[in-house]
């Protein structure tokens, strides 16, 4: 909202500088988010106030005038060029070296005074460009009747306007009298409210129109006064002025004035030419089936039933609360004005108006919460006003519909409430003080305040609400800071938690960067890297109003995600990358919120860097991928195992399920290559990815132990010959099965060969063995018999021999 | 000078000579062997020989002949040592490295800065106690909305732009990508009596357009108090140690009125600005102001507590909600909330 500070002087004095002024209302009121000085520019001794007052044409040049002004200092001529320069006027004049805005260029310059087609002109009458008001340069500014002659026109228009964001709960700050009580509270000034008096003449109002609310839910309150002998016509420059000032346009004096109460009180209005309303009656109502209207803006409207339509006897000439219809609209011809101020129910009006996609001033405020009371104080404002600039004549009396007037309520508030939810107390006299200010009424004891919030607060019904008013103007920086008293709370386990942020730092700590990607995806990125026929994953859940089409759908896998990442960064980056996300997968369910299960990925791939950190002969391959893997359960006290497995988009024979006990917890693989080229990754490319809820399940509580042995352990190396199908996993799970009377034996592959030297169909794996017995040191005796037994048990299970 | 005297002169000065030609450890080892070798060492087979010697000879050659070999032994190990001390000096000066040659690349990688950030923010309020809880990222709309106080056709609606999910239920879209932490609010309250002390992390998404300081997928921290004898001055004491836990020792925090409908009274907190101090320069971070806005937080409102089980007469609370990228974006003065979700390398590597 534009606050002007000259407008908000009427109620209010304030006299602290902008910048002050701005911060003392963002800590208690609103939030100030900028303000602009109007007049910063103009040096008060050489642009002043002036009068007009003759206009002679030039003898020169038939498109300027010469205007003989008065700055108070007797009669000076002028050239002028502007169309609208007329005697009586009071203009702003500018002498030598004032510093204007040029009417061409738009730049700032000093003024120099020179002869115009042979006449030698004292000063120059300015337009609002000139100024820097506005881009307007058709004429000159005309300032408000009121401004004395040879003033400076810094101290006669000069302002400060504040842009000010305020809550949705307020629709009272949106009225500048409403906000200049809220700064009479804080400032601790008197506030001085608008003058409401009129004279009345002529019959009553309900002689001229009745008013029946057919629909009192939606149509709390309905007032319409009557304006007899206006002449529309353009409202005064004072007015005009304070309503651009505010960003509204002026249209005419008497929807000025209506959009001026609005601005003032908060209260919208709505004026009518009485002569266009049909049948001399109102009638809120919801719209019928097929209705429509067109509403000032030039758009036909569909109407809907649950809208809320002022009609007259034949139909609607106004949608409720939000825009006016063109049936009914005051104009140059209109002489008697029926002026509409009423209340309505705020969630209806906001509904309708984001079905009809039309928000105005009107509705702003309306869905806010107005309450029904300010409606005759802006009747009578503006009956005021439209007796004072448009010379209209007010009938007697309001019709004033009001169905179930709603009693005020009235909250007790203890002081011990106060310190109960702030940790102080206020003093009884400022509590008085505050919400005396703010319009509430306060009775009752110290102890134990009655307090009755003003009608313009319908936001106040609880307790709580009323200490919000009281620390907030008390001032938040009276609030201490202490620390939480009283027992914690018991500790909820939450283990899959504790193992996620634990891979998180593993996989960072073996060389991963940790990525996060946008969890909207699309089905194009997700076909690539889910199954057709997955029944979890092929059918993601998608949102009805995507930022963007490419963010469309929730992610049923990070895949899609990392391989993007992976080929985004290789057009910068030519060596190994290893990228990781932790995140969840959205897999839908039955009528239900989705099922959002964790999980980590990552992908890895490109040429490993050399001693000199340039990419070297060697890329990082499977056993890379699954190396981490194996670091990353090691670390959580877990052995995995390894069979091959089949995916999609992993390329098979060079893909790995990956289980720890009976749980699957994961997958390391190389991305299928047509996969990759689909990402536009042109190289090997690998991945892992780990579950949290079945690897959670999986980690024991605590982890096996066993003291370290008090015997030395006997190692042999020996390279067996297998067939080439039997994978490595399968001769240590004999080995690790292997039952040799108190000895364990353990085992590590450390080789594999095929070619040379070995028959086809066949491979050796070279195997470090570890033979330790919790009794005694082993003899080389001893080794050579259970190495002997070993291997008749791998020949016999396996097929395996001692290669030669 | 005896014949003992002269033979055993004779076999130093040869010993002594050949030791001194013996350069490097396999000469020296060579000598060793050839006059102090155990089995057939020159100076080892004199010394097996004396028994041969005539008696009144004996002691005097044996005492001559052990102290050569004294000598000898203390030679070679003179040697040895100065060739040792030779060795390290040479690899200390004509080996020395170019130390500024680049180490040898190990792979290395980070967390993301979002998760850094929030990884101190929960830690910061763990130290307060606050243990994490998390919720459903696709939510419900009487959660994210109506159990928070914002009912439908009310304006505060306006303050999350929503991407609702495209299913209907009875007609009806109610289900959405929660626009803030806060239903979480709700849902712990559900699931546990008092004390409650939690923050919840988690991404939020908005319907709106992306610039510098907009983006529609984010992360915040709610946070959460309710307990006996919670006060809005607690809630002031926790911020303010966050703010200097995060921003550093010497931060000072305000509060300014605000609204949310699940708050009362609502503030928002703001930080004195740490980059220009408040010197009245045209500070990009706190536009002159000398602040800088932070998180918005208050005091939960009675009908929250109320629909939660609780006596809101015995039962107060506070919570809070921090944006974490904009935090992020605080520490380390990045410009544009954009670089957070793009996972580019470049930006990724400097946090």
């Amino acid at each position: 909202m534009k606050l002007p500070l000259s407008w908000l002087r009427d109620y209010v004095d304030v006299d602290l500088p902008p910048a002050e002024f701005a911060a003392r209302v963002t800590d208690a009121i609103a939030e100030v988010e900028g303000w602009e000085v109007i007049g910063e520019h103009w040096d008060p001794e050489l642009v002043r106030v002036a009068e007009v007052l003759a206009v002679d044409p030039h003898p020169n040049a038939d498109r300027l005038v010469l205007a003989t002004v008065n700055v108070g200092e007797g009669p000076r001529t002028v050239v002028c060029g502007a169309p609208n320069v007329a005697a009586g006027q009071k203009v702003a004049f500018a002498t030598e070296g004032a510093m204007l805005v040029d009417g061409h260029t738009g730049k700032r310059s000093k003024l120099k005074l020179r002869a115009i087609r042979g006449v030698d002109s004292a000063g120059m009458v300015l337009s609002e460009k000139e100024l820097g008001l506005s881009d307007d340069h058709e004429g000159i500014l005309v300032l408000p009747g009121d401004c004395a002659i040879g003033a400076s026109l810094v101290d006669a228009i000069g302002d400060v306007v504040f842009d000010v964001s305020t809550w949705a709960n307020r629709a009272d700050l949106l009225g500048i009298l409403g906000f200049a009580r809220e700064v009479a509270a804080v400032t601790g000034q008197p506030l001085r409210e608008p003058d409401l008096g009129y004279a009345e003449s002529g019959r009553p109002a309900s002689d001229f129109v009745s008013v029946t609310i057919e629909a009192p839910d939606l149509c709390r309150r309905f007032t319409a006064g009557i304006v007899e002998g206006v002449e529309v016509g353009p409202s005064p420059p004072w007015m005009q002025q304070r309503l651009a000032r505010a960003g509204m346009r002026p249209i005419n004096n008497v929807v000025d004035v209506t959009n001026y109460v609005m601005l003032e009180t908060g209260q919208p209005l709505h004026a009518f030419d009485y002569e266009l309303v049909r049948g001399a009656e109102i009638r809120p109502r919801r719209a019928r089936p097929g209705e429509r209207l067109t509403t000032l803006d030039e758009v036909e409207r569909d109407l809907d039933p649950e809208m809320l339509m002022i009609c007259d006897g034949e139909g609607p000439v106004a949608v409720a609360g939000i825009m006016g219809g063109g049936n009914s609209e005051v104009s140059e011809s209109t002489s008697t004005v029926l002026l509409e101020v009423a209340n309505f129910h705020p969630g209806s009006i906001r509904r309708t108006s984001t079905q009809l996609r039309l928000r105005s001033e009107a509705s702003l405020r309306f869905e806010k919460g107005i309450g029904p009371d300010l409606a005759p104080y802006a009747q009578a404002r503006a009956l005021h006003l439209l007796e004072q600039v448009a010379g209209g004549r007010p009938a007697a009396g309001l019709v004033d519909v009001f169905p179930t007037p709603l009693p005020s309520p009235r909250i007790t508030l203890t002081a011990a409430r106060i310190e109960q939810v702030l940790g102080i107390a206020i003093d009884p006299a400022e509590v008085r003080r505050i919400l005396t200010a703010l319009g509430f009424e306060v009775t009752g004891d110290d102890a134990a305040y009655e307090v009755t919030p003003p009608y313009w607060r319908p936001d106040v019904a609880l307790p709580d609400d009323v200490v919000e008013e009281l620390i907030r103007v008390h001032g938040y920086e009276r609030l201490p800071t202490t620390v939480l008293r009283g027992a914690l709370p018991a500790a909820q386990p939450r283990p899959l938690e504790r193992v996620r942020e634990r891979v998180r730092s593993l996989a960072a700590g073996l060389g991963f960067q940790e990525v996060i990607s946008y969890t909207l995806t699309s089905d194009d990125i997700l076909g690539r890297v889910v199954a057709a026929d997955d029944q979890d994953r092929a059918r993601p859940i998608a949102v009805a109003n995507p930022v963007a089409s490419q963010h469309t759908f929730l992610r049923t896998s990070l895949r899609g995600s990392l391989l993007t990442a992976y080929a985004g960064n290789r057009h910068h980056e030519d060596a190994a990358m290893r990228l990781f996300e932790v995140g969840v997968e959205y897999l839908p369910t039955e009528a239900d919120l989705p099922h959002e299960r964790p999980v980590v990925c990552a992908v890895l791939g490109g040429q490993r860097l050399e001693r000199w950190e340039r990419p070297g002969p060697e890329r990082l391959d499977f056993f890379d991928a699954k190396g981490a893997v194996e670091a990353i359960l090691d670390d959580l006290g877990v052995e995995g195992s390894f069979e091959p497995g089949e995916e999609y988009a992993l390329l098979s024979g060079h893909t790995a399920a990956v289980s720890v006990g009976d749980e699957a917890v994961g997958v390391v693989a190389q991305v299928h290559p047509e996969v990759a080229a689909a990402f536009d990754i042109e190289e090997p490319v690998f991945l892992l990815e780990l579950w949290f809820e079945p690897l959670t399940r999986a980690i024991p509580e605590r982890p096996d132990y066993a003291p370290p042995s008090r015997y030395p352990e006997a190692r042999r190396d020996l390279a067996l010959l297998v067939p080439a199908a039997t994978p490595a996993s399968a001769l240590l799970e004999v080995i690790r099965t292997h039952r040799a009377r108190g000895v364990r034996i353990s085992a590590d592959v450390f080789d594999e060969y095929r070619g040379e030297g070995v028959p086809a169909g066949r491979k050796s794996l070279a195997l470090a063995l570890r033979f330790r017995a919790e009794d005694r040191t082993l003899g080389e005796r001893d080794v050579v018999r259970l190495e002997q037994g070993l291997l008749r048990r791998l020949e016999q299970d396996l097929g395996a021999t001692l290669r030669a | 000078m005896s014949t003992i005297e002269a033979e055993v002169d004779a076999l130093r000065a040869e010993a002594l000579e050949a030791l001194a030609h013996a350069d490097g450890e396999a000469e020296r080892e060579a000598w060793r062997a050839d006059w102090l070798g155990r089995r057939d060492g020159r100076l080892t087979l004199r010394l097996r020989a004396l028994k041969d010697a005539p008696p009144e000879q004996r002691a005097a050659l044996g005492q001559s002949l052990n102290q050569l070999k004294a000598t000898l032994e203390g030679e070679l190990e003179a040697r040895r040592e100065a060739a040792r001390a030779g060795e390290i000096a040479a690899l200390s000066a004509d080996a020395a490295l170019d130390v500024t040659l680049p180490g040898r690349p190990q792979s290395s990688g980070r967390l993301h800065p979002v998760t850094q950030t929030m990884h101190d923010c929960i830690d910061a309020f763990a130290e307060m106690g606050f243990r994490v809880f998390e919720g459903p990222e696709v939510e419900w709309a009487r959660y994210n909305f109506d159990a928070v106080r914002i009912p439908e056709d009310h304006p505060a609606r306006d303050m999350w732009d929503t991407i609702w999910i495209d299913t209907l239920f009875d007609g009806e879209r109610q289900m959405l990508l929660r626009t803030h932490t806060s239903p979480n609010q709700i849902r712990v309250m559900e699931q546990t009596d008092p004390p409650v002390r939690v923050i919840v992390p988690g991404k939020c998404y908005r319907q709106e357009a992306t610039d510098a300081t907009h983006e529609w997928m984010l992360t915040q921290i709610e946070g959460l108090a309710v307990d006996e004898g919670v006060r809005m001055s607690d809630l002031k004491g926790t911020l303010y140690a966050f703010a200097r836990r995060l921003f550093g020792e010497d931060r000072r925090i305000i509060f300014h009125h605000s609204y949310f409908p699940f708050v009362e009274p609502g503030v928002e907190m703001a930080i004195d600005c740490f980059l220009c101090r408040a010197d009245g320069s045209d500070c990009r971070t706190c536009h002159g102001t000398g602040w800088i806005e932070i998180l918005g937080a208050g005091m939960v409102h009675p009908e929250i507590i109320e629909n939660a089980g609780y006596d809101s007469s015995k039962y107060t609370g506070f919570a809070f909600g921090v944006g974490i990228e904009r935090v992020a974006m605080l520490r380390w003065g990045i410009e544009d909330i954009r670089h957070f979700y793009q996972n580019d390398l470049r930006f990724l590597r400097q946090f």
